[in-house]
């Protein structure tokens, strides 16, 4: 096309070229859509602030400088009480959010991983095992796990007077999971910069195993090498420093525990919930990963001599991540965006702060909406980000 | 450039010619039920190119993938080079690292360029150096005519580039006998040639081999021995021109008038 409308200069009219020349046109149809786009943006938005304004309400976020005047039970990060500001609020709400949302992510990985390969199993009762529980609990929504989990917690744990007691130091109750809490004094920083350094160091003893292989062919055991380092060298700098660590333990005073760590049933709920409820679409596009390594690839690297492992490791894995990393990327943003059902347990997150309180009190419908939504779309987008680079990284080059 | 002088691949001294590399006795093998290989004799030489042809589901696949042991036996014995192939991990990685095979599918790992694909095992099992694991594999994509490809990934090359790489890989673990399953039944015509060539050209090193092939114009130009097999059992077996022009068998006469036909 291009070629054509080059090659016959002045026979047509140079609007008519412009159009015929492929990179041409795709420019004009970007910058036209991106120009409607915001048109359309403009437009909504003029007519948002002209309808509130009908109704008496101004667009401001002038109400989060103002006290929130609520209580929020679930603040582990930031000091909050019913005088903070709504701002504060909303940032209580948003980590509780992001809380969750990693934590989840990390279970659901680990427990999606393990159940994907334990469904590879050739072990018959341990596959039909995973099967069952993968096929039950796909097939219920997640809010009835999330509330299931939470009226457990709620109705059949007993209150902290008689709460289970495991070596009087854990204690599970309605109230929530009550575990020792890490006390480090001072000097437990040169624990924390030898722990580095041994990073570091593995990190670059890595490098000159690579190294070394490359030039003459020896090949270490780098992951046990690499493990015992950091963990050798982060232990004997716990011993040296003398143990600098207590542990402050939940005690029962009064009608509840003091000291430890409180972990409120909320949470846990929540995160199970969804950890559980993802790992299991996890564990499907595991399994589903390493079946798409085709049998005849594992069977040609044992044909080379290569052992079970390196071939895991050099040829199955390295394959079966390339079709993992992209739905395993739209589990991470379902497990995001599934945890705003924390509302239905009352967890403090973004939905139930901000976009549920705070709206009940300002009235600020529009705004405390737009903060709600930012911040999924943020995350979102950290996420997707995130998995895009990496798939990227490791695509296959084809013809 | 200052490359150490690796031992050639398998060229057999005169003095030991005569020696057994496989030798299997009384073996039988089952897919469940189904009886696929049943009291299977063979003795291989050092050196020996056997060809074996067969109809479509003689149990020709399964044979050869035992001498790996990538299929198990249930009975008789099975010794490759003076091991005997058992459950013992250990031997069955070295026997595997000493006995090549080209499968019909190529199987090329898709996500190592060429050149990765051939110095994998060299470095992994061998544990050579790098540069060294690549001048190997590059001497042997010249041998199979393809140097020029290294840097490519399989998925760029065509069908006959592609079981050419694939032998590369297999030669440069320096194997003792090369399997060979089918190797240009999944190729165009017009590749087949160019595959056929690197296994004539392999077969005057003096490797000892056992092709898996219906392409008589090669088992006549290259084999010592022609084994004719079906329904899991060895029917004859002799040299290719006896073997071509006075079939004892019935079967084997079937087989070959079919063969001829087209
Ligand atoms: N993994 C398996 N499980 C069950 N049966 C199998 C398996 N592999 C092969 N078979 C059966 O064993 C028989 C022999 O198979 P094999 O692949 O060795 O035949 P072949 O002579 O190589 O045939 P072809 O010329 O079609 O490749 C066939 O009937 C096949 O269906
Ligand atoms: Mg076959």
């Amino acid at each position: 096309m291009a070629v054509i409308s080059e090659t016959i200069p002045g026979t047509r009219n140079s609007l008519t070229r412009l159009w015929n020349n492929q990179q041409a046109r795709s420019v004009i149809i970007q910058i036209l859509t991106v120009a409607i786009v915001f048109a359309l943006l403009a437009l909504i938005l003029r007519n948002v602030v002209n309808n509130l304004e009908a109704i008496g309400k101004e667009f401001s976020f002038k109400f989060l400088m103002y006290p929130a005047a609520y209580d929020i039970t679930f603040s582990p990060f930031i000091e909050y009480t019913s005088r903070s500001t709504h701002l504060r609020a909303a940032v209580v709400g948003i980590l509780n959010t992001l809380l969750v949302a990693v934590c989840g992510i990390v279970l659901a990985t680990v427990m999606g991983f393990l159940m994907g390969i334990l469904r590879l199993s050739k072990n018959w009762l341990i596959n039909r095992l995973v099967y069952c529980f993968l096929e039950f609990t796909r097939n219920v929504p997640v809010l009835l796990h999330i509330l299931f989990i939470h009226g457990i917690i709620v109705t059949q744990l007993r209150p902290p007077r008689q709460a289970m007691n495991f070596a009087d130091s854990f204690f599970l109750s309605n109230r929530g999971f009550f575990i020792p809490q890490p006390v480090w004094e001072p000097i437990a920083w040169i624990i924390a910069v030898v722990f580095i350094v041994s990073v570091t160091f593995v990190f670059f003893f890595r490098r000159w195993a690579k190294k070394v292989q490359d030039e003459t062919g020896r090949v270490y055991p780098v992951f046990w090498i690499s493990a015992g380092v950091i963990v050798g060298a982060t232990a004997v700098a716990f011993i040296a420093t003398g143990m600098p660590l207590s542990w402050s333990i939940p005690e029962l005073r009064g009608f509840n525990f003091k000291g430890g760590l409180a972990i409120k049933p909320e949470f846990i709920a929540l995160w199970l919930a969804l950890s559980y409820y993802t790992s299991c679409f996890i564990a499907e596009i595991v399994r589903a990963g390493i079946l798409a390594v085709s049998y005849g690839q594992t069977e040609a690297a044992a044909a080379l001599g290569l052992t079970r492992n390196r071939t895991l490791q050099l040829i199955v894995i390295p394959q079966a991540i390339r079709v993992i990393i992209p739905p395993l990327a739209s589990q991470y943003l379902n497990l995001t965006k599934n945890s705003s059902l924390a509302i239905a347990i009352g967890y403090m997150d973004v939905v139930a702060t901000v976009g549920g309180i705070t709206l009940m009190q300002t009235g600020k419908e529009m705004e405390t909406m737009i903060i709600v939504l930012l911040t999924y779309l943020v995350i979102s987008m950290v996420i997707s980000g995130f998995m895009n680079w990496f798939n990227k990284k490791t695509a296959l080059v084809e013809r | 450039m200052i490359e150490k002088l690796k031992p050639e691949p398998a060229i057999q001294s005169s003095k030991d010619a005569s020696k057994i590399i496989i030798e299997i006795t009384g073996m039988h093998k089952w897919f469940g039920a189904f009886h696929v290989l049943k009291n299977i004799n063979l003795k291989v030489s050092t050196g020996e190119r056997i060809v074996i042809c067969g109809p479509s589901g003689s149990g020709k696949s399964t044979l050869i993938r035992c001498i790996n042991r990538l299929e198990e036996h249930q009975e008789g014995k099975i010794v490759v080079d003076d091991v005997e192939l058992t459950g013992d991990l250990k031997n069955i990685e070295i026997i595997r690292s000493e006995v090549g095979i080209v499968f019909q599918q190529f199987n090329l790992f898709p996500h190592l360029t060429v050149l990765e694909n051939c110095s994998l095992a060299p470095i992994w099992v061998r544990n050579m150096a790098k540069a060294e694991a690549e001048d190997l594999a590059l001497k042997y994509l010249e041998r199979v005519q393809i140097p020029e490809q290294a840097k490519k990934y399989p998925g760029q090359l065509s069908g006959g580039q592609q079981q050419r790489v694939a032998i590369a890989r297999s030669l440069c673990m320096n194997p003792k006998i090369m399997l060979f399953d089918e190797p240009t039944s999944a190729l165009d015509p017009e590749m087949i040639k160019e595959v056929l060539d690197v296994m004539v050209e392999l077969a005057e090193t003096g490797v000892t081999m056992l092709v898996v092939t219906h392409e008589m114009g090669f088992a006549t130009a290259v084999a010592d021995r022609v084994i004719f097999m079906d329904e899991g059992e060895i029917i004859e077996q002799k040299p290719p021109n006896e073997f071509f022009q006075n079939p004892e068998h019935d079967r084997t006469k079937l087989f070959l008038s079919q063969i001829l036909a087209h």
